[in-house]
């Protein structure tokens, strides 16, 4: 009962389809598996650049926390893929074959009950999901709940990643430690290290993240998806309209958080590892600039920043090491600066108007396009919507 | 974990660990009396305020080498003048990102998160480049070495109980200052209504800057005293940037007494728990138990309550 | 907190209600009644505990003592958005609008339906909802404004939408706290011809400065001073009892 086309404004489709061709027909055209891979790795910290978007640029909760469920997810299929190749014959040289061998070279001799059941498929997609969504509604609740937000959620979930790296770090015997869970091979005895693989893993990671967009374009365009925005603007007015506002701000938390894990654990399949380098404050800062270059308020940007800014990442400490940091530091500042809308405020100011006419053939929008340059309305009038003429 | 000691030794342990706390404790007090004074009384995050710290940890390095090699006679009260130089060229560079960047934010307190954020990165590579890599440690003066025996167990460093008078030196001046001096007054007044203020003939924005000059300025006396106990590095600063922050969240932003005894709660259980468990552990639990606590009680320990 | 009288013939009755920050009373063992129907205008002076009152009442802040009961429901202990669905709507002191969304989606986002997570997900824009909107905004005056982005409004336009905002909810008791502040004449007039109409069938607390617009409107006037009740009564009353002349009216 959806009507397509309130669900998706031409630019939106039209963004949709170039992102479909730019993934899956140029770049797997244009790049040897290698660098295809390294893409497919970005494209995994789109993920959680989109829930962001959704969770800050539209309802202005800021987590600078995004890395600890990218992590749950990454450790997740992490600790699957792991026991599948730690199979009895293959660590026969341990001193206790058929665990870990992060686990032997701890003096751990029996496989931790947590661990158990990530011995199954099912179980380990399954804690995929639920895993950080649970854990993101604890958190969204306690917070939420008791109205604590802006900088103090933000210093929290900042110091929630600071908290479980250490314990990830200090916990060797359990985590893999700093090095992580390294050495993953298979995944249902195919081996996920061959550039078959690599294809596929690609093309899946792709299909996910474009089926993750069309859900959250679904959200956005929700009632659901305004009344974040009218959260982020006023928030006791939403309340005193009859709104239970922290169960929408639970609610889009624990969505960031599980779009998050789908990309750590796509991130653990086409990597091969997974470690805490992910998951601390480092990596959970830097996701948001992915979102901001991106414009913290477009999904479509979100993926484009995060290209962006790891393509440049790559490209610059490759060649200028120390002037990576530099560079990175400079966006930072830039990018809240100069400017706030990002990559897709560039587009909706100097391209979209010439998309609308010289694909749509419509003539250039006045009336609200002159208006908060942070927002324009999500909102495409139906006929049935327009005031009467 | 108590059970292989005995009483005597227990109480020689907490004594000791008591102590280490301490100087940890100084350490997160002037680390978080600058914070608290950016974040409690302008409402915006400086995530690059450790930086400050360790640009006052550099400096101090500076005029350690600077006097070694060329004014020896003045080794031994070098430390006074470093300070007062940390102070300045930290509360300088502050004046100057308040002025470039700052200024511009002051209503979107999230954005300048980020901008500091990138603000940090750029000042960590910079004295990665200027300072290299590697840790550098401040030779001492001969006074300051050495330690003071308490009991045949219990021993004092000398350099600890200077920088714990330092803190309490420098608290004291901030109280004054915040509380009991004009400027400290027309701040706050700005904190409150910042149109009124302007309107009484305050001028909001010299305060702002000198606010946030200070704060910066303390973070550089912080990271002073912070060389006579660890040694620095390029990236020093941001190991302390989250716990202060949970300090100054925890004390009750804006409550200078707050911020003090958040700090003294935290870096005793941290520095207590740290002779039995792993440092790592003692970290995440205090931590932890922090973070639980504002779950519970998200306005912290020391804050009034207002009418809205 | 033991009132044992039974209101059930008023549609709000405040017994006792104190509240107290840091000692201080800003309301102090208040007694206050709504007819159903009724246009109630508090005024008097700046720091009299005016918006107290209506904060009190929406749940915004918590009493220190005394019961609120509507249609003889306990309201203070209700959350805020349990009060809004009992039927009591609140208009803020400055317009408190959706600026980065539409004037159509400020209204629709009032529309009381689809309160929870899942009904905001399914939530559909139907004939009902859009009937209902484009109702409300030419009660409020901005029928030709559907389209506008809320930002762009004037003031005045702006505490109109807020208003409309809320007779979409449908309150039985909607409190605007000063309406008509910052309107120009013609507006304010508009603006008390608004609020005759929309009287019908619900009641209305308003807290105002504007004597005249209270003049206008007001079927019955409290004087609060200092947290407690000056004065009460119709507005000739009120306005000829010295009392008030002395601490708020002038001479």
């Amino acid at each position: 009962m959806i009507n397509l086309k309130s669900f998706m404004a031409r630019q939106d489709v039209l963004a949709l389809l170039i992102l479909a061709a730019l993934l899956f027909v140029v770049m797997p055209m244009s790049m040897d598996i290698f660098r295809l891979n390294l893409i497919g790795k970005y494209l995994t910290y789109a993920f959680v650049a989109i829930g962001l978007v959704l969770c800050w640029g539209k309802g202005g909760i800021l987590s600078l926390g995004q890395g600890v469920f990218f992590g749950l997810g990454g450790y997740c299929m992490a600790m699957y893929l792991k026991l599948e190749s730690s199979t009895p014959e293959a660590t026969a040289i341990q001193s206790t074959p058929g665990i870990p061998d992060f686990m032997d070279w701890n003096q751990i001799t029996e496989l931790p009950w947590f661990w158990e059941p990530f011995n199954s498929l099912t179980f380990t997609l399954v804690a995929i999901l639920v895993v950080p969504a649970l854990f993101a509604f604890i958190i969204g609740a306690a917070m939420f709940k008791r109205r604590v937000g802006g900088v103090y959620f933000a210093i929290i979930t900042q110091a929630i990643a600071a908290i479980l790296t250490i314990l990830i770090i200090g916990q060797q015997g359990y985590t893999g430690g700093v090095n992580g869970i390294t050495d993953l091979r298979t995944l249902k005895g195919w081996d996920i290290r061959s550039d078959d693989a690599k294809y596929v893993l690609y093309f899946l990671n792709g299909a996910l993240l474009l089926g993750v967009l069309v859900l959250c374009q679904f959200v956005l365009k929700s009632k659901l998806g305004r009344l974040l925005v009218a959260l982020r603007d006023k928030e006791d007015r939403v309340r005193f309209s009859g709104y239970d506002v922290a169960n929408f701000k639970i609610f889009v938390f624990c969505f960031a958080a599980v779009l998050s894990a789908i990309g750590g654990a796509m991130f653990t399949l086409q990597v091969g590892f997974m470690s805490p380098s992910f998951v601390g404050i480092v990596p959970s800062i830097e996701m948001v600039i992915f979102c901001a270059v991106g414009g913290r308020l477009s999904i479509f940007g979100a993926v484009y920043g995060t290209l962006l800014v790891n393509w440049a990442k790559t490209t610059f400490s490759e060649t200028f090491p120390e002037l990576w940091l530099f560079g990175l530091g400079a966006l930072f500042i830039a990018v809240v600066l100069v400017f706030p809308n990002g990559l897709s405020g560039l587009y909706r100011s100097y391209l979209a108007p010439h998309v609308d006419r010289w694909i749509f053939r419509k003539p250039p929008e006045g009336g609200s396009s002159g208006a908060d340059p942070l927002d324009t309305p999500a909102f495409e009038p139906e006929p049935a919507a327009r005031p009467a003429e | 974990m108590f059970a292989d000691y005995t009483w005597t030794e227990l109480g020689s342990i907490f004594a000791m660990q008591g102590f280490a706390g301490l100087i940890l404790f100084s350490v997160f007090v002037l680390m978080a009396l600058g914070l608290a004074i950016i974040f409690g009384q302008m409402g915006v995050i400086n995530m690059a305020h450790g930086e400050f710290m360790i640009l006052g940890a550099y400096v101090t390095y500076l005029c350690s080498n600077f006097v070694e090699a060329f004014v020896p006679a003045l080794f031994g009260v070098y430390f006074f003048f470093a300070m007062i130089l940390a102070f300045f060229t930290a509360g300088a560079l502050g004046a100057l990102v308040e002025w470039s960047m700052i200024r511009h934010l002051y209503r979107r307190p999230l954005d300048t998160l980020l901008a500091t954020w990138g603000l940090s990165l750029i000042l960590q590579q910079a004295y990665r480049s200027i300072f290299g890599a590697r840790e550098v440690g401040v030779t001492l003066p001969d006074w300051l070495l050495g330690s003071v025996p308490l009991t045949d167990i219990i021993e004092i460093p000398i350099n600890g109980i200077f920088v714990m008078v330092l803190t309490l030196v420098i608290a004291v001046s901030v109280y004054f200052l915040m509380f009991r001096s004009r400027t400290g007054m027309q701040s706050r007044a700005v904190v409150q209504n910042r149109v009124m203020a302007g309107a009484v003939g305050i001028n909001t924005e010299k305060v702002d800057r000198m606010t946030f000059a200070l704060g910066c300025g303390i973070a550089g006396v912080a990271g002073s005293a912070f060389t006579m106990i660890g040694s620095t590095g390029p990236t020093a600063g941001q190991l302390y940037i989250v716990d202060t922050f949970l300090i100054v969240v925890f004390g009750g932003a804006a409550s200078l007494l707050g911020t003090i005894a958040s700090s003294f709660a935290i870096s005793q259980a941290q520095s207590t728990m740290e002779f039995f468990l792993s440092g790592s552990m003692a970290k995440v639990l205090t931590l932890l138990t922090v973070v639980g606590i504002l779950m519970l009680r998200p306005e912290g320990l020391f804050s009034a309550k207002i009418r809205r | 907190m033991n009132t044992v009288t039974n209101n059930t013939d008023f549609l709000l009755a405040i017994e006792n209600l104190t509240v107290s920050f840091d000692g201080f009373k800003a309301v102090n063992d208040l007694n206050l009644y709504v007819d159903e129907n009724e246009i109630h205008v508090i005024i008097g002076p700046n720091g009299a505990g005016k918006t107290t009152v209506l904060d009190l009442i929406c749940g915004r802040t918590k009493a220190t003592d005394g019961s609120i009961k509507f249609r003889n429901r306990e309201l203070t202990e209700m959350r805020e958005h349990e009060i809004v669905r009992e039927g009591v709507g609140r208009k803020f002191q400055n317009p408190s609008i959706y600026e980065d969304l539409t004037v159509f989606e400020n209204l629709e986002l009032s529309f009381p339906r689809g309160r929870s997570v899942w009904g905001a997900l399914s939530f559909q824009r139907d004939a009902e909802v859009t009937g209902r909107v484009r109702e409300i905004a030419e009660m409020v005056f901005l029928d030709t404004l559907l389209d506008m982005q809320a930002a762009l409004l004037s003031h005045g336009q702006k505490q109109w939408l807020e208003i409309g905002m809320l007779l979409i909810q449908d309150p039985e008791l909607l409190m605007l706290d000063e309406p008509v502040a910052g309107m120009s004449v013609s507006e304010r007039k508009q603006t008390a011809k608004l609020l005759n109409e929309i009287t019908k069938g619900r009641s209305v607390m308003v807290v105002e400065h504007d004597m005249k617009f209270v003049e206008d409107i007001a079927h019955r006037v409290t004087v609060l001073h200092q947290g407690k009740i000056l004065s009460e009564g119709s507005m000739a009353k009120v306005q000829s009892d010295p009392k008030v002349i002395d601490v708020y009216l002038g001479h």
